[in-house]
This record gives C-alpha cells, sequence and structure tokens, in this order.
C-alpha cells in the first residue's frame, strides 16, 4: 500500500520556473513533473530552455521564480555538490573524466581517502568494481578511460554519477558520439536504472531513440512549455511538429527536392587518394549540383576521407583535380583558393575560435583567403556578419557576440556560415548536423538544397544513415579505412546501405 | 548613475587605468611637486618625464610580448636577445663599421633570434616556454662571446647615432620617446589595420580551427615570435646605448617578467587569443610608475620588489571577475 502511495507521488515537481539572462527570457512559468522509475525525454530546439531547466533541477543554475519539489519537499539547491546529495545526478555531455587516468581513479579517487589521507588501492578498486557491477560493466579497471570506447566511457561517467541513493539522473545527450550497437547497451543500462526506481531525464536529438526508451516526452519551444504526454500517445509526427511549430511536411518536402537537378560537369575528380595506414586510395569525383554521401561506421573513414580532399590531411598517393586544374600540395588555403570549403566534424575543437565574435569567425576563411594584408573593411565584415545571421538564422542579438556563447545548433551554423562565406564551388560537410535539433536540420537542408540547385558540388559525411539516404543523389560507402562501394539513384536505400557496410556484397544485386 | 559605474566596471580597460591614477596620487601625497617639469639643458625634466623614459625599453618588448603571447605562446628569451644584439653593437663599432649599418645589422640579428624561437616553436612544435628557455639560458654566453671576439678587451662605445636616439632629445622632448610612438604606431597599424591581429588571435585561440579556416598558422606562429625579437631589438640598441657598453650578464635582467607582467596587467591571457596594444603600454607604464615611485618615497630600495609584487596582485585581483564579485558580495552583505 505505501509502495503505491510513492510509486505514484512524483519525485519531482517543478512548477511555474521562470529564469532571464540578460536579453532572454530562458524560461517562462515552466512545469517539469518526474516521476520514479520513469525515463523522461526533454526535447526542444536548441535554445528552447532545456539546458536551463536541468541546470535548474541540478543546482547548476538558480531561478528567478518558481518552486522545486523532491519528494514533495520544497528545495532550493545552491550548488551541484548539494543537490547532488539529495540525489540529483547528472551526466554531461562531453564526458568529465580525466582519459589519462585509470577508471578505478576516476571513479573511486574522491571517495577512498584513509587514514591519515591514505589511499587504500584495494578498496578503491573494489569500489571502482562494484560500481560498474551496477552497470553490468565488466572492465579491466587498472586500464585508462582513454583506451576505452566512447561508449565505455559514457557508461564509466554513468556510474561515477550513480550514487547509492541516487534517484534522479539526467543524461544530456549520452547518445550523441555512439553507434547503434553502443546505444542499445546503454539503453539496457537506462532499463536497469529504471527498473531500481530511478528517475531519468534524457536529453537528445535522436527522435527513434525518444520512442524506443522513453515513457514520457515533455516539449519546450522559446522558455515554454509545449506540452507533456506519454510517449504512446504521440507519434512522431506530432511530437515533430510540436518541437518545431510548423507542419512535418516543410521538413519532409526540404529532404525529398532531390534529383531535380541534373548533375553538371566534373568539379573535383579524386584518383587513389590515399594514405598509408590512413586511408586505402580511393576514387571520387564530385559534379556540380551534386550531393555525394559518405556512409561509414565510426572509424570507417568518413572524416579522413572528407579531410584529405580538403588538404587538412596529406596524402601520399594519388592526384586531385579540381576544375580541371590538378591540385599539388594540400593545405586548406591552397584548396580555399581552388573554391573549396570545409566544416569540421568537431566545432568546438576544429570549427570556431570561441573567444573571437560571430562577426569575426565568419569572415575568418574569406580573409585567410584574401591574405593578411588586405583587410576586409569593417564595413564589409558587418554587412557579410548581418546577411549571414540572417540566412542562416543564427539566433543572436548581434554579431558582436563571443561565438562560444551561442548555444551548439547555432554554432554549428556559424561554423556552415563562414564556410559558404569564402563562396565555394565545392562544399565539404562532415556531420553537419550533429547536436543540432529537428528545426534547424531542417534549415540547414533547404538551405544546402538551393545551393546545389546554384550548381554547389557537395559532399556530405555523416553517422545518421537516413540524413544520407535522403540528401544523397550518390553514396560513397567507407569500411575499414577503405571505400568499398559507390551506389546511385534508386540503390540508395537504407537496407543497401547497411548491407554494404555489413560485407555482404551481393545482399542487392 | 550605478548602470554606468557598471559598465564602467566591466570595461576591462578602467582597472589598470585606476591602479596608475592610484599609484599617482599615493605619488602626489607623498611628494606634492611630483608632477613639477622643469627645462635643464635643453630637454624636460622631472618625474613623468623620468617614468616616460625609463618604461620605454619594457613598453617594446612588452609590446612584442603580448604579440606572442596573443598566440598563445611566451617569449622568455628577450633579456638574452637584448644582450645579443649589446654586444653585436659593441663589437661591430670596435670594428669600425658605419653606425647606421650597425643599427641594421643589431635589428637583424634581433630577428633572427626570433626565427630561431619561432622555428623551435612553429617547426619543432617545441612548448613556447621550453623552447625560448633555450636562448635565455645560452643567449647572455653568446654576448660574452662576442665581446670577446675583440680579444676580451674594454667593450664600451660612443655613438652619436644610437645615442642620440637614446639619450638625446629634441625639442625638449626625449628622442626614445619619438621612437616608441612611431614603433607602437607601426604595430599597430600592422596589427589592427591589416588582417595580422584577427589571424594571431585566431590562432591563439584555436590553432586547429584557425588552420582548417585557411590560416597558416605555422607561419602566423613564426611571425608573431620575429615581430617580438625585432621590438625586443629595438629596445636593446636604447638600453646598450644608454650604458654605453655591452654588458651581457646584467643587461635587461629580468625584463621578460616585466614584459609578461605588462601584458597580463593590461589584460591581456596567457591562454592566448586576444591582443591589447594600448593597455600593454599601460601596464608598463604602471610597473614603472611603481618602481619610480618606490626610489622617491625613500622607501629603502629592499622594498621595492615586494611592493611591486603587492600592487600587481592587487591589479589582477580586481581585474579578475570572480574575485570582484565575491569582493562585491561580501561588502553587500556588511552592509545589510
Amino acid at each position: 500500500m505505501l509502495d503505491m502511495v510513492t510509486a505514484t507521488q512524483p519525485r519531482v515537481r517543478m512548477r511555474a520556473i521562470s529564469k532571464s539572462f540578460p536579453g532572454v527570457r530562458a524560461l517562462d512559468g515552466v512545469d517539469f513533473t518526474l516521476h520514479p522509475g520513469e525515463v523522461h525525454a526533454l526535447l526542444g530546439e536548441n535554445g528552447a530552455g532545456k539546458s536551463t531547466l536541468i541546470k535548474i533541477l541540478t543546482g547548476a543554475s538558480r531561478r528567478d521564480a518558481g518552486t522545486v519539489l523532491l519528494d514533495e519537499t520544497a528545495v532550493d539547491f545552491q550548488t551541484t555538490g548539494e543537490a547532488q546529495a539529495h540525489g540529483i545526478s547528472t551526466v554531461y555531455q562531453e564526458v568529465n573524466l580525466i582519459p589519462a587516468m585509470s577508471v578505478t581513479k576516476n571513479l573511486a579517487l574522491e571517495r577512498v581517502g584513509g587514514r591519515f589521507g591514505i589511499i587504500s588501492w584495494k578498496k578503491a578498486r573494489a569500489l571502482a568494481r562494484a560500481r560498474l557491477a551496477r552497470l553490468k560493466l565488466d572492465i579491466d579497471v587498472e586500464q585508462p578511460v582513454g583506451s576505452y570506447s566512447v561508449a565505455v566511457q559514457q557508461l564509466v561517467a554513468i556510474a561515477r554519477a550513480l550514487e547509492d541513493g541516487t534517484k534522479v539522473l539526467v543524461l544530456d545527450e549520452p547518445t550523441a558520439s555512439l553507434d547503434a550497437q553502443e546505444t542499445e547497451t546503454l539503453f539496457g543500462v537506462i532499463r536497469d536504472l529504471k527498473a531500481q526506481g530511478i528517475a531519468i531525464v534524457f536529453i537528445t536529438h535522436f527522435l527513434e531513440q525518444v520512442f524506443a526508451i522513453c515513457d514520457r516526452i515533455t516539449v519546450l519551444r522559446n522558455g515554454r512549455l509545449v506540452g507533456s504526454a506519454p510517449t504512446s500517445e504521440l507519434d512522431r509526427h506530432s511530437l515533430i511538429s510540436m518541437m518545431i511549430g510548423r507542419e512535418l511536411g516543410q521538413v519532409e518536402a526540404a529532404f525529398a527536392t532531390k534529383s531535380n537537378v541534373e548533375p553538371g560537369p566534373a568539379k573535383l575528380v579524386a584518383k587513389g587518394l590515399g594514405r598509408k595506414c590512413l586511408l586505402k586510395p580511393f576514387d571520387l569525383t564530385l559534379h556540380a549540383g551534386e550531393v555525394v554521401g559518405l556512409a561509414g561506421l565510426l572509424g570507417s573513414g568518413r572524416t579522413e576521407t572528407a579531410k584529405m580532399i580538403f588538404g587538412a590531411l596529406k596524402r601520399d598517393s594519388g592526384d586531385l583535380t579540381v576544375n580541371g586544374r590538378e591540385m599539388r600540395g594540400a593545405s586548406p588555403r591552397r584548396s580555399l583558393d581552388a573554391g573549396i570549403a570545409f566544416c569540421p566534424e568537431d566545432r568546438k575543437t576544429e570549427g570556431l575560435v570561441g573567444e573571437l565574435s560571430i562577426r569575426e569567425n565568419i569572415m575568418l576563411s574569406m580573409q585567410a583567403k584574401s591574405g593578411w594584408l588586405r583587410q576586409m573593411p569593417r564595413r564589409e565584415q558587418e554587412r557579410l556578419a548581418a546577411e549571414m545571421i540572417k540566412a542562416l538564422a543564427i539566433a543572436t542579438p548581434d554579431a558582436e557576440k563571443p561565438v562560444n556563447q551561442l548555444s551548439g545548433g547555432n554554432q554549428q551554423k556559424v561554423v556552415l556560415a563562414r564556410a559558404l562565406a569564402s563562396q565555394p564551388g565545392i562544399l565539404i560537410l562532415d556531420e553537419p548536423t550533429r547536436g543540432i535539433d529537428v528545426g534547424a536540420h531542417a534549415e540547414i537542408i533547404i538551405l544546402i538544397r538551393k545551393l546545389c540547385a546554384q550548381g554547389l558540388a557537395l559532399l556530405v559525411a555523416s553517422s545518421e544513415l537516413d540524413e544520407v539516404v535522403a540528401a544523397s543523389d550518390r553514396v560513397a560507402v567507407l569500411r575499414d579505412r577503405q571505400k568499398v562501394r559507390e551506389l546511385s539513384g534508386s540503390e540508395i536505400d537504407r537496407d543497401t546501405i547497411i548491407c554494404v557496410i555489413a560485407g555482404e556484397y551481393d545482399c542487392q544485386e | 548613475m550605478p548602470a554606468l559605474l557598471g559598465r564602467l566596471g566591466r570595461n576591462r580597460a578602467v582597472w589598470p587605468l585606476l591602479a596608475l591614477v592610484l599609484i599617482l596620487i599615493v605619488d602626489v601625497i607623498i611628494s606634492p611637486n611630483f608632477f613639477e617639469i622643469r627645462i635643464v639643458e635643453g630637454r624636460l625634466f622631472g618625474n613623468v618625464i623620468d617614468i616616460l623614459y625609463r618604461a620605454v625599453p619594457t613598453a617594446l618588448v612588452a609590446l612584442g610580448m603580448a604579440v606572442v603571447i596573443g598566440t598563445k605562446g611566451i617569449d622568455l628569451s628577450v633579456g638574452s636577445t637584448i644582450a645579443i644584439c649589446g654586444a653585436v653593437i659593441a663589437w661591430r663599432i670596435q670594428s669600425g663599421d658605419s653606425h647606421l649599418v650597425i643599427l641594421f645589422l643589431a635589428l637583424g640579428v634581433g630577428m633572427l633570434c626570433g626565427a630561431w624561437n619561432g622555428f623551435l616553436v612553429a617547426g619543432l612544435g617545441i612548448q613556447p616556454i621550453i623552447a625560448t628557455l633555450i636562448l635565455m639560458v645560452s643567449g647572455r654566453g653568446i654576448g660574452l662571446l662576442i665581446n670577446q671576439i675583440y680579444g676580451g678587451t674594454d667593450p664600451s662605445f660612443e655613438s652619436a647615432l644610437l645615442q642620440g636616439m637614446s639619450t638625446g632629445s629634441s625639442g625638449y622632448i626625449p628622442n626614445r620617446l619619438f621612437l616608441a610612438a612611431g614603433l607602437f604606431i607601426l604595430l599597430w597599424l600592422a596589427i589592427r589595420r591589416t588582417a595580422l591581429g584577427l589571424f594571431i588571435e585566431a590562432v591563439g585561440g584555436n590553432a586547429a580551427a584557425a588552420n582548417l579556416a585557411g590560416i597558416n598558422a605555422r607561419l602566423i606562429t613564426f611571425l608573431s615570435y620575429v615581430v617580438c625579437a625585432l621590438l625586443t631589438a629595438w629596445a636593446g640598441v636604447i638600453l646598450t646605448a644608454d650604458t654605453h657598453t655591452s654588458d651581457p650578464v646584467s643587461v635587461a635582467m629580468y625584463i621578460e617578467l616585466d614584459a609578461i607582467l605588462a601584458v597580463v596587467i593590461g589584460g591581456g591571457s596567457l591562454a592566448g587569443g586576444r591582443i591589447y596594444l594600448g593597455m600593454t603600454v599601460v601596464g608598463a607604464l604602471v610597473i614603472q610608475t611603481l618602481t619610480t615611485s618606490i626610489l622617491i618615497s625613500g622607501l629603502p630600495p629592499e622594498y621595492n620588489l615586494i611592493i611591486k609584487a603587492l600592487v600587481v596582485l592587487l591589479v589582477l585581483f580586481l581585474q579578475s571577475g570572480k574575485a570582484r564579485a565575491s569582493l562585491g558580495g561580501l561588502i553587500a552583505r556588511r552592509s545589510k
């Protein structure tokens, strides 16, 4: 009887939460209720207020108004430590582990100070194993965390966040860098934790995953609550329209506009491009007005292929011809001069200069192209930045804001804006929609389509198969650092690509 | 009014300037005729002129350091570069070269030192602090070896050209102030009126991203060390002409530390990514004003370094947003 009562009583009840930042109303009277033993998806576009809401729950940020009840008791956490002591733990998108330290040290170090501050390694190892056992993870705890796959690291991070008294676990984009199989492993762990009565907040951009694992969905938009409903009452269509506030039809139309452009002349021809131990020699041709997708699993050589064509990765064999001119010696600068632009996969480490303003980040490639001597006039810079902010709908009060203060999706748009500003004839995108919400996703695809219609040749490396299938006129499939097949026309579908990746060559032939 | 003050408080230029003004106010209290300026033997004399005059070498080195720090680097070898330049000047004067040629030779040798540092950092990828430590340690020895080229005789010299630039004056104003102003303007034009500043800041902020954006990050890094060494060589010319001798062992001792301090007081971060030229000069002025103030205050010279350290600590403390916030919170709680 008592169990029944606790089961129906919400674990967390946040009521009328509001929070403002200078110039932005981040949250406006948002309600959020979380029950024990439920996996609750928190969805919304970039800047919808997901992070702010979570930060208020976990004590990382203070609310302006509203109440937070934990087990029907009002709480007001000043620090994340205080929230943790009350059983609210968070695993952030970027894994907060020290890669060079062993799993033991990462898991147990802060808790095994014995008498006189002397560490008992025996105890530490036992503690580490016990924590991993909770997740049914059996690994060598003496190995450095960095030697394990991202998926295992993610699980170790969850193991660290889980205390004995954990009641609420917040997972912020836990699957962003996991492949399908690793995601399934993580879901197994989530189901276990759920069975233990832990309430889980699950933030993600992958809608399939929401439907696969979540019991309830709450959608935020522009700092307001759009709605909250059990997953069983929602379908993909209604969910997406809740999130982006317009009918899915538009997005699908954007996807479906392919192949109405006749491919033009060959713009880029790669013959036997490769490098020992990194990428086996491959041939690839890009035509004007055409989208070529690079599909493959993580580590199959997608990024390497893209970077080698851009010249960011030196090749030791093969020839590259751009617009009929042979490219000798590879460097990003030469590629830019030849009209190639590149958007790297990891915007934080390779894409943006965080402390520089949006304007400066956007103009960087154009300036690099015209050389250091001829500085682009300030007015010209501002015009360009304003134009790009408008064209890509970058959400910012002005162009002088340091780019690291933008949300992830908007940062991605700035990287794209820089590439587009250099007016490329060939555009290479590595994971253009990673960490981006559905709305921005569609916007970016619409924009790319428009550019292709104007004769742009596009190469897209993506781990999202559906994206590759939807966007590409041709698909180069990679496996084990080798281009294994090229698909075109009606061959391009999910199953065929999976077959090729799996090595079942003749499955569709 | 509080809003205005708040905006003022957030402006990074306020705190170093405030420190400078405070030191000057203390000076006036200690010695009421601090700002007095007289004309003696056709040139201006007075504490303010003295501070500007003495701050020139540090300011020049600090400007170069600001550029290097902008790329997320550091140059510890500036003192040694000055020692080498000085030794080259004394040596070539003893050999009877034209003094104008010697000036350019000294600047060239300085740039060579910078090219060496740049090669180690940008070419071989050695960490800047280690790479420049090599020349820092060996440079003064190289200077002594150059002194021995002419048989270890007296390295002192006379040079109308070099001493004119260093200790001479025109129209009451010391020539080195014109020189420093000219170099500052040239550097400012190079950094802010070309895209060089943006490129340096991009490389310092995120070298990998700058590279992919089409900037030759290694070339920019290399150039920054050469620019730093060129400005350092100018400081070397002034300091060497000042003493009209080559003294590799003690010339410009610890100038690298003053230069780094000046950059940091001016708001530059050792994490790279931003260059503040004007504020770096203010930083150099704060350091020199402090030194001069302690001298005229009559405190025993032993106190000099300690007081300097305390004031620098205070300036950095005030610059730190975190420290200001907690201080503000403390005051607010008290007044409740």
